[in-house]
């Protein structure tokens, strides 16, 4: 049954964990309404058969014999019946597709967090170990992954057919996108909402791997590529040359202390002038406004780009907005970089640097009047391209999302 | 029974007045009083759409927009607030004299109104002005360096737009009450048909009715 | 007492006049061009897509006409047409009175939409539109075609259509003939008077969007640009919450020919005069309840999508109230098969198919994989060309004695109404599928994979073109020289048929007399 549907509606495969649920509710729905659509049709053309008028055409129709009809009272209780009926089809129909929704909107607790960037007309990829793609997204099977998403100009939506899946990547604010891929196996990705003259070519392939080809993949390590232009010198190794791999928390942090993040937040839970990033992530803060709020990616992003919106309680309202300042690949860096500080104990100073982040090189807080060449983050960026590695990626643990 | 009655002499001399779709001139004043609430709605909602935008974004940045309320023209908007206030009553009262039959009165409560309305106008022209001098203006062009952010930025766009359209509403209504105010004065609306100035007067209420909701979103609600 | 047609002549005489009949029939010319315009596009578009690449149209080009046909034919024909064309002209008649309440009104109507159009078509000309129909921001506010204007005459347009609905409520408000109460109207006027309510309180929400969209791009104001601190999502709330309604605009006026057609074909009252006309209002009502429905992947909360889910199956039952009132109504009747029925037909089964896409894709799971697909074009075309389309023609043809005074070649009558109902069922069809397999909408290449599919859909396009193109020459040609219609030729107990054919400048020699119902069959006409 299956199979033979799935043929004839011309679905794609079924390659995800959820679709095989969703097509079995797309069954049910396509069959009802070829079925309402049939059953209408042929009474409508009964009557006409059963009832058709006995003369033929013309306009000499004299007064109608029969009485005028009236409704009885059995036929009111079969309407109400016939329509109850059909809208308790529906409302089964809303059950489950929404049950369904809310299965395909939260993502599973443990899943691979992966960024995207979508700009006219490309998709761009970000990995937590560092490695970057253009236009291919490489995953590991049976593992659910989770895409974060946001644009670098219009709406664009990110659609995968043969997941049954799609969410629209919108710029200024970050959506998500899960997803557990079966079996390995390549699957195309499409933009699904219009964003201009290359839209229909802007497509690209998800690759599935087996767990082993992944690890095999991540040990090939690809160089990173974050794409968009980032001021000044951007944290961003060039795909042509051979070169270390960055974590994506790394780049994150030298991104911070670059933009000047870390003249206000510490890393190691001192107080400061703004919350300390560490453990700052999916913890519970109260806001100003009385209401409290997890940290995650959505609240990070936004306070950045907002940050007079969800105030912190007991900070001061003196952070600028860096929208505009920080690019969409720059932003999720940063995240990333916090998501590594999330062990972090929170009101004790002088804790020990989280292990994402290489003992090697400790946090300074740069300040205005520190040399620059104190300054990690340029130490980092001069010396990163030229081959030195500086966090070698085999003993990075990275945050603990990587396989 | 018929629709139109057709036949009695004094009945054509009705019909003659009115226009030719309607029985007689009570009928369509009733026509014309409909309509224009229907149209009044119709203007409301174009405004409810603004508002939804404006609480929207208030939601978004209530800090930038309470900051930049601080800095709004507080003595010009409720200089403004009064004069319309005070139109509405002139309005109202040129339709209670015309009712009476009081034409001259009604042309003075009329040529009042005018008045406050142009007034108004100029009024929201210096403000305007001000606010371009500090380099509060919409959108790219926003210059303000006493309130960066993009609440502040938001708060200024919505404040031209939504004055604005007000603004495009109140000269409208202002060309629409001059031309009734001729009207009066050739006797084309008298006690015995005013229902055009009644439409009028309720348009130019509507047009007031939305400053007063204007005025705390853009000079009250720190 | 001479015509409508033939009281005065001149071209001053049509332009200038203030006769809602003769309006009617400006509107009826324009709205055609409308159609033609919006077809050649659609036309344009489906033997581009004959090939999976480039045929003779850019990327650039195609997105281009797309935007056109879309703009054209949702703005520029669907939304008025059956309003401003069969509304004007019988609303009046059915009502008993003269004309409507505001004549001039009426007149301005006309003239503040064809300057819309004029600046809709003219920035298509010169500068084009590439934003698709929606106008989504931020890509419609930076886009570098001329969208100011095509926004601004879309919002012209949109004055046009406040001003009929004005005067359609006041007209069913304060000119009924006397003795005409609200259950003694035709459930056309119903369902005319239910879209005028949508267009008064919809169309200013639409207008402000879109004035918002043309004063951003022309300005930079930013309102919408994230750069900027506005929120793209936002513009889609608004837009929506017009353009839902505005869905029923198109497809309300469809269902109250539909009403009028079966009545009179089936010889017999309606199954139920009052759940028509009650479901009419609850279409009116609930439609401004369920836009979210199209943005069940723009993030919006998990507990708004299940909410506005939940909204869109009432749509769904007071269409199904309407479907198997129609049905039943042909039950115990004397039905004759007609031209218009044959329309009927078609649209029964089309909307029935459609609707009930419609409860699939408020079904948010699987909202997910169609949205945005060739489903979705396949679904609303089934709504917005199965249904309105189909019934213009079937209203065109029912009304053509009364509107001309003349009678149509049955025959071709009978082989344009098969092409077009066939055709259309070829033309989309295909598109269902290509949305199952995953073809994304705005599409200018895809995979080759869906080839097949497309060629299916263009060689139904040809057919429902031929049929289109067939009903416009053999109506052209009957409005000059087909034979003399009588007053009353399907024998309809309707008022407007009551008027003489075709009618006099003020409708009615002598005063509309009511003595019994619009659907009283047991009675003499």
């Amino acid at each position: 049954m299956n199979g033979w549907l799935h043929r004839i509606l011309m679905l794609p495969p079924q390659a995800s964990s959820l679709a095989r649920h969703l097509d079995y509710l797309h069954y049910a729905v396509i069959l009802t309404t070829m079925a309402g659509a049939a059953g209408v049709g042929t009474l409508v053309l009964y009557y006409t058969v059963r009832y058709r008028a006995g003369t033929g055409r013309g306009g000499e129709r004299g007064p109608d014999p029969r009485p005028l009809r009236t409704t009885g009272g059995k036929s009111v209780f079969v309407e109400l019946g016939a329509f109850g009926g059909l809208f308790a089809l529906f409302v089964v129909f809303w059950i489950i597709g929404f049950t369904q929704y809310v299965r395909v909107a939260e993502p599973p607790p443990d899943a691979l967090t992966i960024y995207v960037v979508a700009k006219q007309w490309m998709w761009e990829f970000a990995y937590p170990d560092g490695s970057g793609s253009n236009g291919t997204l490489y995953v590991p099977a049976g593992r659910p992954i989770q895409l974060v998403m946001t644009s670098r100009d219009v709406i664009h939506s990110f659609y995968v057919p043969a997941f049954r899946n799609k969410r629209d990547v919108i710029p200024g604010r970050s959506t998500t996108l899960w997803f557990e891929a079966d079996q390995p196996g390549r699957h195309r990705i499409e933009c699904a909402e219009y964003c201009g003259t290359g839209h229909s070519t802007m497509r690209g392939e998800v690759i599935v791997l087996s767990a082993e080809d992944y690890a095999r993949r991540l040990a090939d390590r690809q160089p990173v590529r974050i794409a968009g232009p980032a001021p000044g010198n951007p944290p961003v190794v060039g795909e042509e040359s051979p070169s270390p791999l960055l974590s994506l928390a790394a780049v994150g942090r030298s991104v911070a202390a670059d933009a000047g993040c870390l003249r206000c937040h510490t890393v190691d839970g001192t107080p400061h002038i703004g919350p300390t990033w560490a453990g700052l992530y999916s913890a519970t803060i109260p806001l100003q406004s009385g209401a409290r709020v997890v940290a995650d990616v959505e609240y990070l992003t936004k306070s950045m780009m907002d940050p007079a919106a969800d105030l912190h309680l007991g900070f001061p309202n003196v952070m600028p907005s860096y929208q505009g300042l920080l690019t969409a690949p720059q932003i999720g860096a940063i995240v990333e970089y916090i998501r590594s500080l999330r062990d972090v104990s929170r009101h004790a100073g002088g804790q020990p640097l989280p292990a994402a982040v290489s003992p090697a090189a400790p946090i300074v807080t740069p300040l205005p009047g520190d040399p620059p060449s104190a300054r990690p983050a340029d130490d980092l960026l001069r010396r990163a391209p030229t081959g030195v590695p500086l966090y070698p990626p085999p003993s990075e643990p990275s945050s603990e999302s990587s396989p | 029974m018929t629709a139109i009655e057709p036949g009695p002499a004094e009945a054509r001399e009705l019909v003659r007045a009115a226009d030719i779709q309607f029985q007689d001139l009570d009928k369509q004043a009733q026509a014309v009083r409909f309509g224009i609430w229907v149209f009044l709605a119709s203007e409301l909602l174009l405004f409810a759409g603004l508002f939804a935008l404006y609480t929207a974004y208030r939601t978004e940045y209530p800090a930038g927009f309470a900051e930049a309320i601080r800095h709004a023209e507080l003595a010009i908007g409720t200089i403004n607030t009064s004069l319309l206030i005070v139109s509405s009553f002139t309005a109202a009262s040129a339709l209670r004299a015309i009712r009476s039959g009081a034409r001259r009165a009604a042309l003075g409560w009329l040529g009042a109104t005018l008045v406050l309305g142009i007034v108004f106008l100029a009024l929201k022209g210096v403000e305007y002005s001000r606010h371009a001098a500090e380099g509060a203006l919409p959108g790219v062009y926003y210059a303000f360096r006493e309130l960066p952010g993009h609440g502040a930025q938001l708060f200024f766009t919505l404040y031209y737009f939504m004055t604005g359209l007000h603004v495009l509403h109140l000269a409208a209504a202002v060309l629409v009450l001059a031309w009734l105010t001729s009207r009066v004065s050739r006797r084309k609306t008298t006690a015995a048909y005013h229902a055009d100035l009644e439409a009028g007067v309720l348009y130019w209420h509507l047009v007031d009715c939305i400053w007063i909701f204007l005025y705390p979103l853009f000079y009250l609600l720190t | 007492m001479t015509s409508y047609l033939d009281d005065n002549r001149g071209i001053m005489s049509w332009l200038a006049t203030r006769d809602h009949k003769r309006i009617a029939i400006m509107f009826l010319i324009a709205t055609a061009g409308a159609l033609l315009l919006g077809g050649v596009f659609a036309l344009v578009l489906r033997i581009e897509l004959l090939v999976p690449g480039k045929l003779f149209l850019s990327a650039m080009d195609y997105n281009r006409m797309f935007t056109h046909h879309g703009v054209v034919m949702v703005f520029l024909f669907m939304v008025p047409v059956i309003p401003t064309v069969f509304g004007n002209f019988f609303l009046p008649i059915m009502l008993g009175a003269p004309d409507l309440a505001f004549p001039r009104l009426n007149l301005a109507s006309f003239y503040v939409y064809v300057t819309g159009a004029i600046i809709v078509i003219a920035a298509m000309w010169f500068g084009g539109l590439d934003t698709g129909w929606t106008f989504y921001a931020p890509y419609s506010t930076t886009s570098p075609t001329a969208v100011a204007t095509g926004t601004f005459g879309v919002f012209v347009v949109g004055v046009s259509s406040i001003l009929t609905g004005v005067n359609f409520i006041a007209t069913v408000h304060t000119m009924r003939a006397r003795d005409m109460g609200w259950t003694k109207l035709p459930l056309f006027v119903w369902s005319i008077y239910a879209t005028a309510i949508i267009q008064v309180i919809a169309t200013p929400v639409l207008g402000l969007s879109l004035l918002l969209v043309a004063v951003d791009h022309a300005w930079a104001l930013g309102i919408f640009d994230p750069a900027m601190g506005g929120d793209p999502v936002l513009f889609q709330h608004l837009f929506w919450f017009y353009s839902h309604p505005a869905v029923y605009i198109m497809i309300l006026p469809a269902m109250g020919v539909v009403s009028e057609v079966v009545c009179t074909f089936s010889h017999n009252p309606p199954a139920s005069y009052r759940a028509i006309a009650i479901s009419s209002l609850g279409i009116a009502f609930v439609g401004f309840l369920t836009w979210g429905h199209h943005m069940f992947v723009a993030g919006m909360s998990t507990f708004d999508v299940g909410a506005f889910g939940f909204l869109s199956m009432f749509t769904a039952i007071f269409s199904a109230i309407k479907v198997f009132t129609w049905t039943s109504t042909l039950r115990h009747g004397a039905v004759r098969v007609t031209t218009p029925m044959l329309y009927f037909f078609g649209f029964m089964f089309l909307f029935v198919f459609g609707g009930m896409t419609g409860v699939a894709l408020a079904t948010s799971s699987l909202d997910i994989h169609w949205h945005d697909t060739y489903f979705v074009v396949a679904h609303f075309h089934f709504i917005m060309v199965g249904g309105t389309l189909t019934m213009y023609l079937a209203a065109l043809h029912y009304w053509f004695p009364k509107m001309f005074g003349r009678m149509y070649p049955r025959r071709w009558s009978i082989v344009a109404a098969t092409a077009v109902v066939l055709g259309f069922i070829f033309t989309f069809t295909p598109q269902f599928l290509l949305g199952n397999a995953g073809m994304p909408r705005r599409y200018w290449s895809y995979p080759p994979e869906y080839q097949w599919l497309h060629i299916l859909s263009t060689a139904g396009a040809s057919i429902l073109a031929m049929g289109l193109a067939l009903n416009l020459a053999y109506l052209v040609w009957a409005v000059f020289r087909g034979p003399r219609a009588e007053r009353n030729p399907w024998g309809s107990r309707s008022y407007e048929w009551l008027a003489p054919t075709p009618p006099p400048p003020h409708n009615f020699d002598e005063p509309l007399v009511i003595r019994r119902g619009p659907y009283d069959y047991h009675l003499p006409e």
